[in-house]
């Protein structure tokens, strides 16, 4: 059965949220982002406060424009200028933290290194000797089930293959967070379902903690353990679903009947913030074309 | 692949390439016998086949070839060595780079070798003075594509950098320079083509030496084929730079 937790009283809320924030691992805290735009203030993220406890796989959903690659930014420390506060084990996030990993939706393995050298990177730039690296980067490239690939460039490599090259460079860093940006967002579905088990089995491995930022609905009931659902601008949490299917998880799942349970939940939350976006959108593309003609 | 099909690939092209080219000479020298072509403008591809030797022997070839080398050598080391350097400062200190990069791209397009007697007034009637024309020329394409380099590096390479926690100088070194480097090197060939028309066309004007005097002294003697056959000589040096620069970017970025 499907279960969906919002709660109402705000002082339960707060005396919960308190207990929760002293085991958690991550805690976002009332994250505000302004952005100043030709038409004057956007508010991206909106008062927005959750945290991840150690091994927890937490998925933030939410329509185009709602603010999740903001904050996504703001977790991993490229971004600053908004109030509130990230910590990490208590301490606060100020810029990249060592203990944070990410993953970004495009594209982003070096160009110029093979596979091996694309993932001992990390471990070059943490001054690691040459053949220890190298043998750790192994470990990792097998993990993401790229053995025999090592020597390849990445253009030799089909996108799939390049994002599993991320995951393994990310993952050699070793960070206690893993966060993920859309990560399979220009790949097939087929690919998209494939990857997924990879990562849910490397999870399951290492005991990731990991925060995944996604519009996928499938992906998100997929993999995570607590879904975030967030509105459309300004982005704010709109609702907070557990996922109670059971682990380990593959991509079979997606055929069972409270894996469709969930996805409706989610769509039927996120509808009416899609349905918003949209028409946003529309309304801006009318004014520019008022505007030309 | 099988090694058949492998030497397909890799011979293929140069057969046709080869090929390509021996048609039109061909062609080129039935025209002339045809008379389509005037004989006393353009000389037979076999006559000028024929001058090799002569102009080898008779012109000093090995020493004006050297010559010419040595000047494009030196002027095309400093144009990649000063012309990335400016780049880099100036696609790092903003404020220059709105200053400056309207002024180099003028320069890029400004016919520079008309500036032969100022630079031989400063330099004299010397080598430096073919050298420095020649990195003159050169110089703004491969400042243009640097800064167009490093400022095309992809955003989300940048992040990954920072995602790792790494210097600035690292950031540059690790992730914003090998990014920007096919970029670089199309503004060093560029740099180079200006350099080496520069260097033979100074060196044409001022009499000094090498292949461009030897083309302007064969030409003055209306030795048709002899000229043609220099010039051949000056394509080599091309050559040999654009095989050297390929090489250099094969080594530092193997995967393109």
């Amino acid at each position: 059965m499907v279960s969906v937790s919002a709660s109402t009283n705000h002082a339960d809320e707060n005396a919960s949220r308190a207990a929760k924030s002293a085991e958690a691992i991550l805690v976002v805290n009332d994250i505000v982002k302004h952005f100043e735009t030709p038409d004057g203030v956007l508010t991206a993220v909106d008062h927005v406060t959750f945290d991840v406890k150690p091994g927890e796989f937490v998925g933030v959903i939410g329509p185009s424009g709602c603010g999740k690659s903001t904050l996504f930014n703001i977790i991993g420390g490229l971004l600053d200028g908004y109030e509130g506060r990230v910590s990490v084990g208590g301490e606060t996030v100020t810029g990249p933290h060592p203990a944070i990993g990410m993953i970004f939706q495009e594209e982003s393995t070096f160009p110029w290194r093979t596979v091996i050298d694309n993932v001992a990177f990390p471990l070059e730039i943490a001054g690691m000797p040459k053949a220890q690296r190298l043998e750790k980067a192994r470990h990792f490239v097998a993990l993401v089930g790229l053995s025999g690939f090592e020597n390849r460039y990445p253009s030799e490599l089909s996108g799939g293959m390049r994002q599993r090259v991320s995951l393994a460079r990310t993952l050699a860093s070793e960070p206690k967070i893993l966060l993920m940006d859309e990560p399979f967002a220009s790949l097939d579905e087929q690919t998209r379902l494939l990857l997924g088990d990879k990562v849910l089995q490397i999870q399951q491995e290492l005991k990731q903690t990991t925060l995944l930022i996604t519009h996928n609905i499938t992906e998100a009931v997929q993999l995570a353990d607590r879904i975030l659902v967030m509105t459309y601008r300004p982005g704010r949490l709109k609702r907070t679903v557990e996922i109670k299917l059971p682990r380990p998880r593959s991509s079979e799942i997606v055929s069972s009947e409270d894996f469709g349970r969930y996805v409706a939940q989610i769509w039927s939350d996120l509808r009416e913030e899609a349905s918003r976006g949209m028409k946003d959108d529309e309304s801006h593309l009318l004014h520019a074309g008022e505007y030309h003609s | 692949m099988t090694l058949a099909a492998l030497r397909k690939g890799q011979v293929f092209p140069l057969v046709v390439g080869i090929g390509t080219l021996v048609i039109i000479f061909v062609a080129i020298e039935a025209l002339i016998r045809i008379n389509v072509i005037n004989r006393y403008i353009v000389p037979m591809p076999s006559q000028i086949l024929g001058a090799f030797e002569r102009v080898i022997v008779e012109e000093e070839i090995p020493a004006r070839f050297w010559l010419t080398f040595k000047e494009a050598l030196i002027a095309s080391t400093m144009i990649t060595i000063v012309g990335i350097s400016i780049g880099v400062l100036l696609f790092r200190v903003n404020l220059l780079r709105r200053a400056c990069e309207t002024w180099v791209a003028a320069m890029a397009s400004a016919p520079t070798v008309l500036m032969y007697p100022l630079f031989l007034v400063i330099f004299g009637r010397s080598m430096w003075t073919i050298i420095m024309m020649g990195f003159v020329a050169g110089l703004p394409p491969v400042i243009l594509k640097t800064i167009e380099g490093f400022l095309g590096t992809r955003r989300v390479l940048i992040n990954v950098g920072k995602s790792f926690n790494l210097t600035s100088r690292q950031l540059f070194i690790k992730i914003m320079f090998p990014a920007a480097l096919p970029t670089i090197f199309v503004g060093v060939r560029l740099g180079l083509i200006f350099t080496l028309i520069n260097i033979v066309g100074v060196e044409f004007l001022i009499n000094f030496g090498g292949l461009g005097q030897l083309i302007n002294d064969l030409a003055e003697r209306y030795d048709l084929p002899g000229t043609y056959a220099a010039i051949c000589f000056v394509i080599l040096v091309s050559v040999c730079f654009f095989v050297f620069t390929e090489r250099v970017e094969k080594w530092l970025r193997p995967a393109d």
